[in-house]
């Protein structure tokens, strides 16, 4: 499969097979109106199948959350063409807005007008917590 | 609380170095230092048997008390703490009588009350609302003490249950420190293990149905604590024996979404006389309170019964933190301190 190669933007390569729309969810991307390629469940040596992500003009994102939501993920900087950078995401020590607290007891359900926030609490189970209720996040 | 000689903990951060805790919220114990929780228990022991020196510590100070559940304990143990250092108490009591009803935000409802008083002492159902309110009052710099957010934390019934612990053994340590009934949606005991965890050398005996055993977040703070030690059981009457404080839970029915399952584990795990007799003489029983049936009324006259106890210790704590975090100095501790720590 054969996809146009970007000038200026990122390629989020290695992502779980079938996450792909998850993922551009997370990073806040909006698909109609970013320039960008997905390639769902391709082969992958390392992983059987992958989804790739290719964003021209990627901006500002805040790629801190792939850490949390596609950890085998890496980052291909790509500047002229070229990639000049590659990089492996780091589990964040401390998410905000990213993902929603599921505790139907957690005070984030009713208060109007705070910050989703979560810490991490445990980085070889990639295990995070709610700064509120202390609920383990789940996606 | 009794006039046992302690043997408390002194380590950690030198006293002339120890931050201040004026102003400070206190929305669970990790927010306090341990010598300063261990500060508080000197405090709470100083107030008991200086009543009359400390009855104006707080002369013109405002509580605001904001409990949007019910609460017979908490709520008085508070009110009373801030009159007994002769203080004034202001508040409300069920949500139903707060501007809630008319959808005011718990940040705006503790915003305008930071404009009003010193200290604000918080209960809500929902967990992390005392982080909220501790954050809303923090540009007026006023403190806000968590008085329980649903299941989460009750930093203050710590506070009681360290203190009754304390006032039975003179110490908080070496200790084999029994819990049973309710270990998933208590929140006490979260909060006591914790603690006691950072203070080490303890031994949890964990007692619980499978359905409510401890979650794994409290065991691996266990774990990490390395002089701290672990096991999980379900038979209390095995393990009686072994124990030096055996804490009770409720089993509470407002934690359950499906009353069957509450029904069907209410019952699981009840301390009567023929169980105590198994214990130690000198185990200390402690409960949370309110009980349901989980310790037989005549365990009551039994002087290992410390729960009620407990209630006391928990308003002389309260006077201790309340006193602190407003910045009032309890007349000639920091001299009986001195002292205590010189004799």
């Amino acid at each position: 499969m054969e996809v146009t190669s970007i000038r200026n933007g990122i390629i989020i390569d290695h992502v779980p097979a079938g996450t792909a729309l998850k993922v551009l969810q997370y990073l806040r991307i909006d698909p109609t109106s970013t320039k960008l390629a997905l390639i769902m469940n391709t082969d992958s040596k390392q992983y059987g199948s992958k989804d790739i992500i290719k964003i021209e003009d990627a901006g500002d994102l805040n790629l801190d959350v792939l850490g949390f939501i596609a950890r085998q993920a890496t980052i291909d900087i790509v500047r002229g063409g070229k990639i000049v950078r590659k990089e492996k995401p780091n589990l964040p020590e401390h998410m905000v807005n990213v993902i929603t607290c599921k505790n139907p007891r957690c005070v984030t359900t009713t208060e109007r007008g705070i910050d989703q926030m979560f810490h991490l609490v445990h980085s070889e189970r990639q295990e995070y917590r709610c700064d509120y209720c202390d609920e383990e996040a789940k996606l | 609380m009794s006039e046992h000689s302690t043997q408390l903990p002194t380590s950690g951060v030198p006293q002339d170095t120890e931050p201040s805790m004026v102003g400070k919220s206190v929305v669970t114990l990790d927010d306090l230092t341990t010598s300063q929780i261990v500060d508080l228990l000197h405090k709470a022991q100083y107030i008991e048997t200086h009543r009359h020196e400390v009855a104006h510590t707080c002369d013109g100070r405002v509580l605001a008390t904001l409990f949007y559940e019910p609460s017979t304990r908490t709520r008085l143990s508070f009110e009373t703490a801030m009159l007994r250092l002769g203080g004034h108490v202001i508040g409300f009591a069920g949500a139903q009588l707060s501007s809630v009803t008319k959808g005011e935000s718990i940040a705006d409802t503790v915003k305008t009350v930071s404009n009003l008083v010193d200290v604000i002492a918080m209960r809500h159902p929902k967990e992390g609302a005392a982080l909220v309110a501790a954050r809303a009052a923090k540009d007026f710099g006023i403190p806000v003490i968590n008085a329980g957010d649903g299941g989460h934390m009750h930093p203050t019934q710590t506070l009681a249950d360290l203190a009754t612990i304390t006032s039975r053994y003179g110490r908080i340590t070496g200790l084999t420190i029994g819990l049973c009934g309710d270990l998933t949606f208590g929140r006490t005991v979260h909060s006591l293990v914790e603690t006691l965890c950072r203070f080490g050398n303890v031994n949890f005996v964990l007692i619980s149905p499978d359905e409510l055993k401890m979650p794994r977040y409290v065991i691996d703070r266990i774990k990490r604590a390395p002089s701290c030690t672990y096991t999980e059981v379900r038979d209390l009457a095995a393990v009686i024996g072994d124990l030096d404080v055996l804490y009770m839970t409720r089993v509470q029915k407002e934690r359950f979404f499906n009353e069957d399952d509450y029904l069907r584990l209410r019952d699981t795990y009840i301390l009567d006389e023929a169980k105590l007799q198994r214990a130690k003489p000198d185990m200390a029983v402690l409960h949370p309170l309110p009980r349901v049936n989980e310790i037989s009324v005549d365990v009551d006259h039994d002087p290992r019964a410390a729960y009620f106890e407990q209630v006391h210790n928990g308003m002389l704590m309260r006077m201790a933190l309340e006193s602190s975090v407003v910045g009032d100095t309890l007349p000639g501790y920091e001299e009986w301190k001195n002292q205590e720590v010189h004799a």
